[in-house]
């Protein structure tokens, strides 16, 4: 487990878990702009829990895990960071999680947008009672020096 | 981190200096100073100089689209200018980069 954070529904703590994030990302190595997509996913995330799980209401728990995750990616061995928030508001029908069209010009509607173009996994259920929102990034492979192959 | 906003005379309209993260818990103190200075005020060309907003969320381009439709509403003009990369890719993810005016810079965008 690299990092558990037990938070409450309260939108001024959204910069202190940005900085948290972005510091366990740079950690993993995830290049500049890979980090910039895990935190701007966890950062919406949170935001759509407090306003629509939550509706709004302070002082809520939410949990989030985040830990180095390796498994069956894009490739057969790949790794990763897994995040993965619990809250316990209202129930949230995945099928709707859709967000809306982009060709629409208005305001709302884009945070689930960007999480599900910037992460590669992203799987909402619920369980116990939680809604649970599970996201990955996979980790590029760093390119092997020239004449390294066969050893 | 508490979001500022500061707004001073620029050509023809209002410059708007945002120094913060524009996000969920700020973006509506944002969205108040466009609306206020777009239909309260009836400035002619709003800038909104984006030089230290280090990060912007999905809330924060609401806010800045609800500023373009009164903009477009009343005749009047909103400016961007001095986008980071964060916020850059953020516009470019909503695909509202070619629907907002952006520019480079200050220079550019009050002489534009």
């Amino acid at each position: 487990m690299l990092l558990k954070l037990e938070l409450q529904s309260n939108p001024e703590a959204l910069c202190l878990v940005r900085a948290t994030v972005e510091r366990a990302a740079e950690v993993l190595d995830f290049p500049e702009g890979d980090v910039r997509a895990i935190v701007r996913s966890v950062d919406e995330a949170l935001a759509n829990v407090m306003r629509h799980a939550y509706g709004g209401r302070t002082g809520r728990p939410i949990e989030m895990r985040c830990q180095k995750w390796s498994g069956k990616g894009i490739e057969d061995k790949q790794s990763g960071i897994e995040i993965v928030l619990r809250d316990e508001g209202a129930a949230v029908d995945p099928a709707k999680m859709k967000g809306r069209p982009l060709s629409e010009i208005r305001p709302g509607g884009l945070g689930l947008h960007f999480i599900r173009q910037s992460m590669d996994v992203v799987e909402f259920s619920r369980k116990n009672g939680k809604n649970q929102l599970r996201m990955v990034k996979y980790l590029a492979p760093t390119p092997r020096p020239a004449g390294s192959e066969g050893e | 981190m508490k979001v500022d906003i500061a707004a001073r005379p620029a050509a023809g309209g209002t410059i708007l200096d945002i120094t913060g993260d524009i996000d969920l818990a700020h973006s509506p103190a944002v969205r108040k100073a466009l609306l206020q200075e777009i239909k309260e005020k009836k400035t002619p060309k709003v800038y909104l100089n984006l030089e230290k907003v280090r990060y912007i969320d999905s809330s924060g381009i609401a806010s800045l689209v609800e500023g373009l439709k009164a903009s477009r509403d009343l005749g009047s003009r909103l400016v961007l200018y001095g986008l980071s990369k964060s916020v850059r890719e953020v516009m470019e993810l909503s695909r509202l980069q070619k629907i907002f005016e952006i520019h480079e810079n200050e220079a550019q965008a009050t002489a534009s």
